[in-house]
């Protein structure tokens, strides 16, 4: 029953992404692509490390970024989640984290300015309500016996540190610690909107094609990011925190006047602040919907549907790159699995915003590049994560080689776990379809980023507020499909 | 756990002491590398004039101009014909100082791929109809506003319904080099940003041409907020404005390209104000 259900529901979105295909809008209309594309691997193949004089500080912003960021995002979640069974604790929690980061940016940007407070926020803010959901199911899940045997009156913090967070702890760390990677890539990305972190420099580099600074820049960030696991040390953690507040940089000072002038009056819609009253708010909003709304929605869930089916081919097929059931154990199968590592690394360190950008230089516009940067990074995750999953199946001996053994053995397996894994995607994806508006292909973000070009934030909370909104439907979406298929749960703290 | 969250708290309540530096800004309408050069000789050059500290400070984005004056961040912009009007609205009792000789007739040029198929014209051709089209930024006056404004007063419908794709460069440098690799086969480009590049050497000539030159109208032009005297003692809005006239370092106007800078006051930008409200760009 299971079985045939993954199928028919499988089958269900490839049809749906199909039928989205028909009404989307693909094409190459560069002239050249292949030449743009030619001297960016050059780039990378002969990075100018010399050229960039600001190489160092990129770096260093981008990870003061992130530490200040997932630190400030990892203390406020933590305490949300002691308060997480409240419904309006987890509501909040839902809508701040269906806000991607950048919106986040571009709404503190608006009163806070290019102050680092901006990027710290973007990053924080989200990132709490992540952390909320996730630390109060660790907690959920820690055994409550060693609470009972408590003398009567203890103290209600001793009793959580002493029982329930000692043995959460460990998962705690874990977790945080792995969500640093994603605040790297957060943080780098931050640049295109005015942070001088990572993507500051190389929209620069790449608007005056200096291939060579782009390669330098990508280099030292995948480098960053693959090596993650040798320099965070939980040791070394404290001094990184208490370092990175002060390597944020200066910006502007901060005019605190203007943050009350944005809540009051700026957000207010226009026929509100103008004293038209209801009769004119209802047409402000019916505009609003009519040709902004209804046009985003449309194109960013034609998109999303479009790119989580490309992501789950893509990870189905690339899964076997390290997997050791394809790669062999031993001499050459261990170098073809880390070369395999090094490919997906690179795949998911690439920020979709990223590879999107890129995409556009080479291809030019339409969705086609947005939905090939979905499809690599979510896919390149996701191939990690079921090539793992893969690893721990014991095949019988004389289990069949090749196309046989990916066919009939280890993907049947390995299935179940990789829908579980591309439903959790699914609302990270969608958010993502939204943001990649800003750069100019037509969803939610383009509107939004329209709005606030036009110095219309009133229009711009609405259109976000309507993105989350979007996000948090999907999500519950996909939670009844992942219970519908009775798929597992606990693999939830692997996606960013 | 908590410490570095306290310190970082100090840290963002501690005022910066950047209080008495003029700052300003510039609409991001070219490439980085280009206006930063610029910029700084512009910093360098009013320090010694104005005796305060000057800093140039780069956004991302024309609204990010826009949001830094009206915050406060930023007490002098160059901007745009739009983001000027933008800013000024926003900013009551800020005033445009000085304009370039060039922007008190300033135009578009509208630029084509060969595979376009387009000559050079007097006016804007049937011919254009159902090609792939790109404006500048959103913001931009001569890379939006006006082009719009004009392509609707032609042929009396949006963009949209012109072309086959209508999209948004983000500046002009962007907007030659996409028409120039036939991403897009028609845009809209500030003639300035367009010599630069050819001067530059950026451009090959035989695949990308000018194919229509707009009608003149006011673009660029250096706002200064209404509290700068408040801030930097009194008579200082007026030694900005002289400083900016008495600019005649040929190499400094050259990297605009200006010829020189001549007054300008906020009713230059009536006819700006006015197409902006209505496209409905401005409320």
């Amino acid at each position: 029953m299971s079985r045939s259900a993954s199928l028919r529901v499988s089958l269900g979105f490839i049809a749906l992404a199909m039928v989205c295909l028909a009404f989307g809008d693909f094409e190459i209309s560069t002239h050249d692509p292949w030449q743009e594309l030619g001297r960016i691997f050059l780039g990378l193949i002969a990075p100018d490390f010399a050229a960039v004089d600001f190489l160092g500080e990129a770096i260093l912003r981008t990870l003061a970024f992130a530490f200040v960021g997932v630190g400030l995002g990892a203390a406020g979640g933590f305490l949300l989640a002691l308060l997480f069974r409240h419904l309006w604790v987890r509501t909040f929690c839902a809508v701040v984290r269906a806000i991607h980061e950048l919106f986040w940016a571009l709404i503190f940007l608006q009163f806070f300015g290019l102050h680092p407070l901006t990027g710290v926020l973007a990053i924080a803010i989200p990132y709490a309500g992540i952390f909320a959901k996730v630390y109060a199911e660790i907690l959920d899940e820690s055994d409550p016996q060693p609470a009972h045997t408590l003398p009567r009156g203890t103290d209600h913090v001793s009793g959580l540190v002493y029982t329930r967070l000692a043995q959460a702890w460990p998962h705690v760390v874990s977790y945080t610690a792995y969500r640093l990677e994603c605040g790297l890539r957060s943080s780098a990305v931050l640049g295109f909107v005015g942070m001088p972190t990572l993507g500051f420099y190389l929209e620069s580099a790449f608007a005056q094609g200096a291939y060579g600074s782009v390669g330098a820049l990508l280099i030292l960030f995948y480098l960053l990011i693959g090596t993650l696991r040798w320099w965070v040390r939980p040791r070394l953690l404290p001094l990184y925190l208490i370092a990175a507040p002060f390597l944020l940089g200066t910006g502007l000072p901060i005019v605190w006047s203007n943050v009350s002038r944005f809540f009051t009056q700026d957000i207010v819609p226009a026929p509100l602040r103008n004293g038209e009253g209801l009769e004119g708010l209802i047409p402000w909003l019916g505009n609003l919907l009519v040709n902004q709304a209804l046009p985003g929605i449309w194109n960013t869930l034609l998109l999303t549907q479009i790119a989580l089916v490309l992501t789950g081919i893509l990870a189905m097929a690339l899964f076997p790159l390290i997997s050791h059931h394809f790669t062999g154990r031993h001499g050459t199968g261990r170098l073809k699995g880390m070369l395999g590592h090094i490919v997906l690394v690179v795949m998911r360190s690439t920020p979709e915003l990223l590879l999107a950008f890129i995409l556009l230089q080479l291809w030019g516009p339409s969705m086609l590049p947005a939905v090939a940067a979905l499809a690599l990074h979510n896919g390149g995750i996701i191939a990690h994560l079921v090539g793992q999953r893969s690893n721990q199946i014991t095949l019988r001996q004389d289990a069949p080689r090749g196309i046989d053994r990916y066919a009939y053995e280890v993907a049947p397996r390995v299935y179940g776990p990789f829908l579980a894994l591309l439903f959790y995607r699914w609302e990270i994806i969608m958010r993502e379809t939204a943001i990649l508006g800003i750069l100019g292909i037509t969803t939610l973000g383009f509107y939004v980023d329209s709005a606030i070009q036009e110095i219309r934030f009133d229009r711009a909370m609405v259109l976000i507020l309507i993105t989350a909104l979007l996000n948090i439907g999907v999500d519950i979406l996909a939670r009844r499909l992942r219970n519908y298929l009775r798929l597992r749960h606990s693999i939830n703290r692997q996606s960013c | 756990m908590l410490r570095p969250v306290v310190m970082t708290l100090a840290m963002l309540v501690t005022p910066l002491a950047v209080a008495d530096t003029f700052v300003f800004t510039a609409i991001p309408d070219e490439d980085e590398t280009r206006l930063q050069e610029r910029f700084q000789k512009v910093a360098d050059y009013l320090e010694d004039e104005l005796d305060v500290e000057v800093r140039f400070v780069p956004v991302k984005s024309y609204a990010a101009a826009v949001t830094a004056f009206r915050n406060n961040q930023v007490q002098l912009a160059w901007f745009g014909g739009l983001s000027g009007v933008q800013a000024r609205e926003q900013v009551p009792g800020s005033q445009a100082l000085a304009q370039g000789v060039e922007d008190a007739r300033f135009v578009t040029y509208f630029i084509a791929h060969e595979s376009a198929g387009l000559e050079p014209s007097d006016s804007l051709s049937d011919n254009m109809r159902d090609l792939t089209f790109t404006f500048g930024a959103k913001g931009s006056t001569s890379g939006r506003l006006m082009p719009e404004y004009f392509l609707r007063e032609h042929f009396g419908e949006a963009p949209e319904d012109i072309f086959a794709r209508v999209g948004f460069s983000d500046n002009h440098s962007r907007t030659v080099s996409l028409v120039a690799s036939g991403a897009y086969q028609l845009g809209a480009v500030n003639y300035t940003a367009w010599e630069n590049e050819v001067e530059a050497g950026n451009v090959d000539t035989d695949t990308v041409q000018v194919v229509w030159e707009s009608p003149q109208y006011p673009d660029y032009q250096w706002t200064i907020r209404g509290d700068a005297d408040e801030r930097f003692g009194e008579g200082f809005t007026d030694r900005v404005r002289q400083a900016l006239l008495d600019m005649d370092d040929p190499e400094l106007l050259e990297s605009f390209p200006r010829e020189g800078f001549i007054p300008a006051s906020n009713d230059d930008y009536t006819i700006i104000r006015e197409i902006g409200q209505e496209l409905d760009l401005i409320d």
